[in-house]
């Protein structure tokens, strides 16, 4: 496969403090975390041509061109839905510098998703009957009215294929901890669990997942730039080049009732992404040295890195409970904390901690990091040197 | 209008209905306007006998209708016609479900709403 994204490169990072309240708007987020990562990659707001970010976010792009002062966009996209679009922001905005689309592209994702909109809680009931406006649902309906119990659907399948157990999930939960238990930015910042505090919490989702199987509600924005790779070479940070970088749906498939095809037990679309990447920036799963992975849930690591060859089928608890993902480990994953002990910024901060690992700039830094894998299951990249 | 219009129809008069293809004959669920098959527009609704296994299931223990009773088991039912379904599952203790249970399927009315459910298979029924 020919990769022309190989070209470009994130330039600037920024972000807002990570809370439970902010006490100020989304769009103030959004505009704090963009100037910041304009100011990052030592551009001016003129300078950036396009915009990026998820559907699902509710600031318009208009809106925050008018906070920044820039004068023109060229290229606007958002990437489909939530969480599982946190890479193809990076795909987007790198696929738009890469055809010359726009100069420099700015990503943004910022909400009050503890003060404000919960996802957490429960659709809400308006007829009486179901979520979704009138009459009857096929999932809310039956009782799949919560992140939490749609995704432990089919992470219990997963469970039950291989034997895993909470204990199982509550080692990853353990190692996420410690990592934000280091890093300054994470809201479990000095608040290490163990494996006990772990079984010891309620059930969301009897028997699947428990409260610390859960990522946080988070209030925050990031932002990213991208920019070419000959541009980036004259700017303020060593340039992070994005190696690969690809989107993967299937047909049948659902971002979150995904029930409709046969055994859930492996992901294939991370499988998938995880092919097209390797084979595009010409690497192996043996060259990548930090893997940060979008967690909504403990299970979805597992499956994970058995999606990406760490090891095989089955194989993620025992992975686990060997040491490998931990931070002196053979691949250490999500070594902020993810979005259960950095924070939930829907997945985006995730790739700010690939672009620190790649700088050499982490608050757990992994020594000599040259390639880190962003993984969204549904969307992914492969950061690099320049 | 909806896609799945005919669907609900079906269960107030105790039928399982699924979109049939009028072309190639392949069924589909959740509904669509087009067969994923061979994109043909044409479809009739074809009656499921009920009868399916378990894939997997959860307790939903927080629930947000105001006329169901907590907790329910909240079931993925792949039925033989080679469909699969979200219903719940009554008649058995969650922990005692297991991947591959038989179960057929029943209807019943939540304060003026039929909805399908299903339940383990009986000994002796058809």
């Amino acid at each position: 496969m020919q990769n022309i994204l190989d070209k470009t490169a994130i330039v600037g990072i920024g972000q807002t403090e990570f809370s439970k309240f902010s006490g100020r708007s989304e769009l103030q987020l959004a505009a704090e975390a963009a100037k910041a990562a304009i100011d990052d990659a030592g551009l001016k707001p003129s300078d950036i041509e396009g915009m990026v970010t998820f559907t699902l976010d509710t600031n318009d792009e208009l809106a925050l061109q008018r906070c920044l002062g820039i004068p023109e966009l060229r290229y606007v996209a958002r990437g489909p839905f939530g969480g599982a679009a946190a890479s193809a922001t990076v795909h987007l905005a790198a696929t738009a510098v890469a055809s010359g689309a726009a100069k420099a592209v700015l990503i943004y994702r910022a909400f009050n998703e503890r003060s404000g909109k919960r996802f957490g809680q429960p659709m809400v009931d308006q007829s009486g009957y179901g979520g979704f406006g009138s009459g009857p649902d096929f999932h809310v309906t039956f009782g799949l009215d919560t992140p939490a119990k749609i995704y432990a659907l089919w992470y219990a399948h997963y469970m039950h294929r291989y034997g895993v157990t909470s204990e199982d999930l509550g080692r990853y939960s353990v190692v996420a901890r410690a990592n934000a238990a280091t890093n300054p930015r994470a809201w479990f910042y000095q608040k290490p669990i163990t494996l006990e505090d772990h079984q010891n919490s309620r059930w969301i989702v009897e028997p699947v997942l428990r409260l610390l199987d859960c990522c946080q509600e988070s209030d925050g924005g990031v932002a990213i730039v991208v920019t070419s790779l000959d541009r980036a070479r004259d700017l303020k940070q060593p340039p992070v080049r994005v190696a690969a970088a690809t989107q993967s749906h299937q047909i049948g498939g659902n971002i979150m009732w995904d029930y409709y095809r046969g055994a859930k037990v492996q992901y294939r679309e991370a499988q998938s992404t995880a092919r097209q990447m390797f084979a595009s920036a010409g690497i192996t799963k043996d060259d990548i040295d930090v893997a940060l992975i979008y967690e909504n849930f403990t299970p979805i690591i597992l499956m994970a890195l058995e999606a990406h060859g760490f090891c095989g089928p089955g194989e993620a608890k025992d992975f686990i409970k060997d040491g490998h993902i931990a931070l002196n480990g053979s691949i250490p994953v999500n070594t902020h904390g993810g979005l259960i002990g950095e924070a939930y910024i829907h997945g985006v901060n995730n790739i700010l901690e690939g672009v620190r690992q790649i700088r050499g700039t982490a608050a757990n830094q992994v020594k000599d990091a040259r390639h880190v894998l962003v993984s969204a299951s549904r969307s992914s990249m492969i950061l690099g040197r320049a | 209008m909806k896609d799945e219009d005919f669907f609900w129809e079906g269960i107030k008069e105790d039928r399982l209905l699924f979109q049939k293809c009028s072309d190639c004959g392949t069924l589909r669920q959740p509904p669509g306007p087009m067969c994923p098959s061979c994109q043909s527009l044409h479809w009739a609704p074809h009656a499921a006998s009920g009868r399916g296994k378990v894939v997997t299931w959860i307790v939903s223990a927080h629930p947000t209708r105001r006329d169901a009773p907590p907790p329910r088991t909240v079931v993925l039912v792949d039925l033989e016609e080679g469909v699969s379904l979200i219903s719940n599952l009554q008649g058995i203790d969650p922990k005692d479900v297991y991947e591959g249970l038989e179960v057929e399927v029943f209807y019943q009315d939540f304060n003026g709403l039929k909805l399908h459910q299903f339940r383990p298979v009986q000994k002796g029924s058809v």
